[in-house]
């Protein structure tokens, strides 16, 4: 044979489709940085005028007479996310073991596509239903003095329902992950199918729940449109969930929603919002992100 | 009673109570249905800004004439006796009056003249099982007023435009402006995604670099949409706002800010990416190592085996996910509040550099108004926007089981 090369000619089109991947990969890390920069850009001047002290130390924040204090925004997201989280971690984990373990095969194909659903309507479809529907129950419930027309306990409860099908899928990934082998001894040794379930699978399982748990309250703390329009508009710092109260991102959207001029201290203080917002969320997902690579690597 | 009978009555009512919870989900689903569809339908009572029997003419024997027993003209004269010089010559400017149908001149008189405003309204649980409540209702608190009974969702909501009068508001701007962001959202999306799973399952060896790419991604899932409408509304609408405004093509409208379909789109992109490459690289994960090595033994590149053989092969679970995430960006509203959606649009939107609104971007506002009407057009628009959603998904169930019926694999 001659010194032909048997490699063939490099197609030229082919170095192009490789940039073009290399590009697509690269906009991820693009977005990522993105956002960090324009986080921390527009929030600059924002906390050249208003010390951490401040921002994290007093509890009022009215713009118009200069304070900022984070306390009652943060305090109406922790009190929304709490609620969430009470309704869709007990009623999530419970309905993922019921999947896994003991529903029919029919009964399953009727009730997973149904959460798929509840997962899949918008969330302003649920603030709809949280002002139409749940708080008159609630004032039906607990009296019209006693509950505000916008409060955090409708917006939680609604909240709750929306992240339900998020943890409860998640919780149902640990659960099925854990080894077989581990249940069958149990039941060698005469275990019921609940002593099974509950004191063998779920601590088996227990990272991959915490991870289910963290990424549900990421994701309540992260929700918008269900506390915009049920759960107030203004900051108020209480702890009473009958009251009205404005979360974090509640009042992001609100102050966007109107006029907004571009480097005014209301503009810089949105994204100085955003910005702990967005330190609160990633701190959770890398967490929860740790706990899933754990049990992942436990089997 | 033993030990183990009684294990198995606690296992018996735990089991139980898992089950109830699944239930609570469902009859939460179901009332959430209902609330909407409630909504969506109802006796309403009416009055109008004028009497009808201050304005219509009578006949020769003293009777009002009916509005339907006028003629064109007549009614046009009607019409035109009743609304300012000014406005009247602003609507000859847009269609002479002659030449409009008899439906249209109906809906005229409907808007100028009469100008109806919605009192009240009841729920169609109201109006179905409590009509006599309402006839009474009527009969004590009604002076001079029509009651009739709306079907919130018809034809004329889905064709008119924005209006702040509850009875003649519509969502056609609003569909628009949802279909074209959407569209345009895809069309960057959906290549960029696949581009950065094939680097990603087929390129990137296992270094730090393409390990931080990858966790980057499982972060940016999680991240909440509202950062990507500040991402979007620090670099798409204010750093970038000639590019998005269409300045520098010499397209900008209006006030020429970057508030515009591009940057909605731009930020629903970035918003729905990651979920995309993920799902994109389950299914490029999922085409069996055989496909690719009898490509590669017959001689075909790595691009050639990539383009012809692996993607068509998880193309079906790739558009079932795009679908999945595509549905997720038409019912986004923080990030497009954010981006600087239009509150209150009459125009419809015409390319890629207006100003825009979306379907729950108006449900948005009109479920925050306090009067009952707007709750009752927002409930529509809701039925318009999850009859949409209902109606991709299933287009993708059935693409995914038509591509799943082609595959050889």
């Amino acid at each position: 044979m001659t010194g032909e090369s048997l490699a063939g000619r490099k197609r030229p089109g082919e170095s192009i489709i490789r940039g073009f991947l290399i590009f697509a990969a690269g906009i991820s890390v693009l977005t990522t940085i993105g956002i960090v920069i324009t986080l921390c850009k527009e929030s600059f001047p924002f906390f050249r005028e208003v010390s951490l002290l401040e921002f994290f130390g007093t509890i009022r924040w009215q713009p118009q007479v200069g304070a900022f204090g984070i306390l009652p925004l943060f305090t109406a997201t922790l009190l929304t996310s709490l609620v969430a989280m009470l309704i869709a971690l007990p009623a999530g984990l419970a309905s993922a073991i019921y999947l896994s373990e003991y529903a029919p095969e029919r009964v399953r194909s009727i009730l997973k596509p149904a959460l798929e659903i509840l997962a899949g309507i918008p969330s302003v479809v649920y603030g709809f239903f949280a002002l139409q529907t749940v708080t008159p129950a609630l004032r039906g419930i607990f009296g019209v003095e006693q509950v505000d027309v916008y409060n955090t306990l409708s917006a939680g409860l609604v909240m709750g329902v929306l992240i339900l099908p998020l943890i409860s899928s998640m919780c149902e990934d640990a659960l099925s992950s854990v080894p077989s082998s581990l249940r069958e001894g149990a039941y060698a040794l005469g275990a019921t199918k609940i002593e099974v379930s509950l004191k063998i699978v779920m601590p088996a399982a227990f990272s991959g729940l915490a991870a289910a748990c963290i990424v549900g309250l990421s994701r309540a703390v992260g929700e918008t449109m269900i506390v915009a329009l049920a759960a107030g508009s203004g900051p108020a710092l209480t702890l009473n969930p009958f009251k009205a109260a404005e979360t974090m991102t509640g009042h992001i959207v609100r102050i966007s929603g109107g006029d907004l001029s571009y480097d005014s201290m209301d503009y810089n203080s949105l994204f100085a919002i955003g910005l702990l917002l967005f330190v609160i969320t990633l701190t959770l997902n890398l967490v929860s992100s740790t706990l899933v690579r754990k049990y992942r690597e436990e089997y | 009673m033993t030990t183990l009978s009684k294990r198995h009555r606690t296992g018996r009512i735990m089991a139980s109570l898992f089950l109830a919870s699944t239930i609570f989900a469902i009859i939460a689903l179901i009332t959430l249905l209902f609330s909407v569809i409630d909504q969506t339908a109802g006796y309403a009572f009416l009055e109008y800004s004028v009497s009808e029997e201050d304005i219509l003419p009578y006949d020769d024997e003293g009777n009002m004439r009916s509005r339907e027993s006028l003629g064109d003209e007549e009614l046009i004269a009607v019409i035109g006796e009743n609304i300012s010089q000014r406005r009247l010559r602003a609507l000859e400017a847009e269609t002479p009056l002659s030449e409009l149908s008899r439906k249209k001149i109906e809906k005229l008189y409907m808007e100028e003249v009469l100008d109806p405003r919605a009192v009240r309204t009841w729920s169609l649980s109201e109006s179905v099982m409590n009509r006599q409540g309402v006839l009474d209702w009527v009969e004590e608190n009604a002076e001079d007023g029509h009651l009739i009974f709306r079907f919130w969702l018809s034809s004329d909501f889905l064709s008119a435009s924005q209006s702040s009068n509850a009875l003649f508001a519509g969502v056609r701007s609003a569909i628009f402006g949802s279909l074209m962001t959407i569209v345009l959202t895809i069309v960057i999306a959906f290549p960029l995604s696949i581009g950065c799973a094939i680097y990603l399952e087929e390129y990137a060896r296992d270094t730090r670099v393409n390990r931080f790419i990858k966790t980057n991604i499982y972060n940016l899932a999680g991240v909440p949409s509202i950062i990507y409408g500040m991402l979007g509304l620090g670099i798409f609408v204010r750093f970038l706002s000639p590019l998005t405004s269409g300045a520098v093509f010499g397209k900008a409208e209006g006030a020429g800010d970057g508030r515009t379909i591009l940057s909605a789109s731009l930020t629903l992109a970035l918003l729905i990416l990651p979920t995309l490459i993920i799902n994109a690289q389950e299914a490029i994960r999922a085409v069996p190592r055989s496909l690719r090595e009898s490509g590669f033994a017959l001689g075909a590149t790595k691009i050639q085996v990539i383009l012809h053989h692996v993607l068509p092969a998880s193309m079906d679970r790739i558009l079932t996910g795009t679908v999945l995430a595509v549905s997720r960006g038409i019912g986004e509203t923080a990030p497009l509040v954010l981006v600087g959606a239009s509150t209150f649009l009459t125009q419809d939107p015409t390319g890629v550099f207006s100003r825009f609104t979306t379907l729950p971007i108006q449900i948005y506002q009109w479920t925050a108004r306090p009067q009952a009407e707007f709750r009752n057009i927002a409930a529509a628009a809701i039925l318009v926007l999850m009859i949409l959603l209902l109606s991709l998904n299933t287009a993708a169930i059935l693409m995914r089981n038509k591509y799943r019926s082609q595959r050889r694999v």
